[in-house]
């Protein structure tokens, strides 16, 4: 009866949960629809580009988009062919805006996944032993460090390593992606610069978060019944880190949302053929579709990871679970 | 010398950076009129040559000048920021955490949707497609900054409202306006200012972010962020025109977030004793 009532009630708050993030993509997808209506001018001619419009082609371009529907029903033709995969076609280069990000996804993935991974694996162990000597030397260096790291902007960040590791000691290549391939062994050793880059800033912040939920977990009640019933340190610190896992986890969207920011910055920075120097360069060009397209995909990558780790935190801690459903 | 032990090193440390930078921003125009002066003859000079203490760029920008005179565009808009978004979030955050109802409800759903999404690429969607310009970013990250702090202002104020205080003043028959604004606000102004001063340092790394993509600030403006994007391809030719300008930024931002913790942590505790 319990278990059914608890499997009910996860069911239900994972439906709800999944409702909020269909909403708020839908509002994002309106915002996003709307920026060809922001961008000052006529759409049909900010569609065409710089070139000199003939009056047939702004017919044909206003047909196509529908600009003489209202608003509503333009947004109605756009969503529908977003939902099957078109996002129309670049203005810039007049190739189909799905087929130019397929070509350049891989390295931001590539990018965004090396730079996650070097995250935690120097964050969280960090973030784990400042908390065990909160006060100490070794606590204060690195958290002294990590307020450098949170307010350091990437760009800035990522000049001088470039400097100091490639220009100075020639450690890593300066420029280029390198050859293209999910193993492509060039191709990551290119990344370690831009993917380092990112990690100090989104490490610092992770750092942050780990110290704060495992000091808050040391200070609670059970750690110091369990030191006065003789568990060996080991086993009281099996017990804090499996507690305060939960909310560096839960705050894994929060980190995405970031390394995203970050990646067009790193991008730039590095020269990057990804999706972050993409966006960069279509805002410039005022290549709507594509800027369109890059945003809706950033905004549904960024929520379904939200949901994704709120809906691993209720499965698998009850305490989450029961402060969910009440 | 006993203020000193009282207050610790921390202010110290980073009110002197912040002071000189301060400083060269209100002195500026007086201290480097020529700062941008080009001189395409001259080109790119390495740092250490005689009247050219950092070298110069492409453009034979004197870096050292360019340099000082950037502090006024890092200065102006980011305290700009700060104060605007702190401005709505008292105002919004106030009348959503004293009168709750649709308009928190409303405002939550308005923060909701703008933490959704990464800043760096909202302001640079926004202010791109407007059309860029030093104004126009400051206005874009201003609303950006806004929902932390209307959330910020709205649980302040939310822990204010169930206490006697407030009570005693309905009682009493006090208008809503004056009880937010000349009861409650004082209780919640330390930990808005505290936050404000880190914003000033998000602000910072934003706005120069957004110059470095090539918004913010005119081409020729000089700002610190334009400085490193103008300098990518010096690397070789004078490494001091990457150095300097993202040296700046990274020892500005840093001082200003280590003063917002120590000016945060003395509200937070002067909040607690009250």
């Amino acid at each position: 009866m319990a278990a059914s009532s608890t499997r009910h009630g996860v069911v239900h708050f994972i439906a709800v949960r999944l409702a909020a993030t269909l909403a708020l993509l839908l509002a994002v997808s309106f915002v996003v629809f709307g920026l060809l209506h922001l961008t000052p001018g006529d759409p049909a001619r900010n569609l065409l580009g710089p070139r000199a419009p003939s009056p047939a082609a702004l017919a044909a371009v206003r047909a196509q988009y529908h600009l003489d529907r209202p608003f509503l029903i333009q947004y109605g033709y756009w969503i529908g062919g977003v939902l099957s995969g078109d996002f129309g076609h670049s203005i810039r280069s007049g190739e189909a805006v799905t087929a130019a990000l397929a070509d350049r996804v891989q390295l931001t993935v590539q990018l965004a996944g090396l730079a996650f991974v070097m995250t935690v694996i120097s964050a969280v162990p960090l973030g784990v032993m400042a908390a065990r000597r909160a006060g100490s030397v070794v606590d204060r260096t690195v958290s002294a460090g990590a307020v450098v790291g949170v307010g350091a902007p990437t760009y800035a960040v990522g000049l001088l390593l470039l400097y100091w590791l490639g220009q100075r000691l020639r450690w890593f290549p300066v420029f280029g992606s390198g050859r293209p391939g999910w193993w492509s062994a060039d191709r990551w050793w290119h990344l370690v610069l831009p993917a380092m880059t990112l990690a100090i800033g989104i490490g610092a912040l992770v750092f942050k978060l780990t110290r704060t939920a495992v000091l808050a977990e040391l200070h609670q009640d059970y750690v110091t019944f369990a030191r006065s019933r003789g568990l060996s340190e080991r086993a009281v610190r099996a017990l804090v880190l499996r507690n305060a896992f939960i909310p560096v986890a839960t705050s894994l969207g929060l980190v995405f949302s970031f390394l995203f920011g970050g990646t067009i910055l790193a991008e730039v920075t590095f020269s990057l053929k990804g999706i972050g120097a993409y966006l960069a360069s279509s805002v410039t060009f005022k290549d709507i579709p594509v800027v369109q397209a890059i945003t809706l995909l950033t905004a549904a990558v960024i929520a379904l990871t939200a949901l994704a780790v709120d809906v691993v935190a209720v499965v698998a801690d009850p305490r989450v679970r029961r402060r969910a459903m009440s | 010398m006993s203020a000193l032990r009282r207050l610790g090193w921390t202010p110290v440390l980073c009110g002197v950076p912040l002071v000189a930078v301060v400083a060269c921003a209100a002195l500026g125009s007086w201290l480097v009129p020529d700062a941008t002066r080009q001189d395409m003859a001259l080109g790119v000079v390495k740092a250490g040559s005689a009247g050219h203490l950092l070298g110069t760029d492409k453009l034979g920008r004197d870096i050292f000048q360019l340099s000082i005179a950037g502090a006024r565009s890092a200065v102006v808009g980011p305290v700009c920021i700060a104060i605007g978004s702190m401005v709505l979030g008292v105002l919004l955050g106030t009348l959503a955490g004293y009168r709750g109802g649709w308009l928190d409800i409303g405002l939550s759903k308005y923060a909701d949707l703008l933490l959704a999404m990464p800043t760096t690429l909202v302001a640079l969607v926004v202010a791109g497609l407007v059309g860029g310009g030093y104004w126009v970013t400051v206005a874009v990250l201003m609303v950006l900054f806004s929902p932390t702090d209307i959330r910020l202002v709205r649980s302040a104020v939310m822990t204010q409202v169930t206490r006697p205080y407030i009570e005693s003043a309905k009682v009493l028959g006090l208008a809503d306006r004056r009880i937010m604004f000349r009861h409650i606000l004082p209780n919640v102004a330390p930990v808005a200012l505290a936050t404000m001063l880190l914003n000033v340092a998000f602000a910072l790394v934003g706005m120069s972010a957004l110059s470095f993509l090539g918004l913010g600030v005119g081409p020729g403006e000089p700002d610190w962020g334009r400085q490193l994007s103008d300098a990518r391809k010096l690397l070789v030719a004078n490494p001091a025109a990457v150095i300097a300008p993202g040296a700046l930024i990274i020892v500005t931002a840093a001082a200003i977030n280590l003063l917002g913790d120590w000016v945060q942590e003395r509200a937070e505790r002067s909040a607690r004793q009250r």
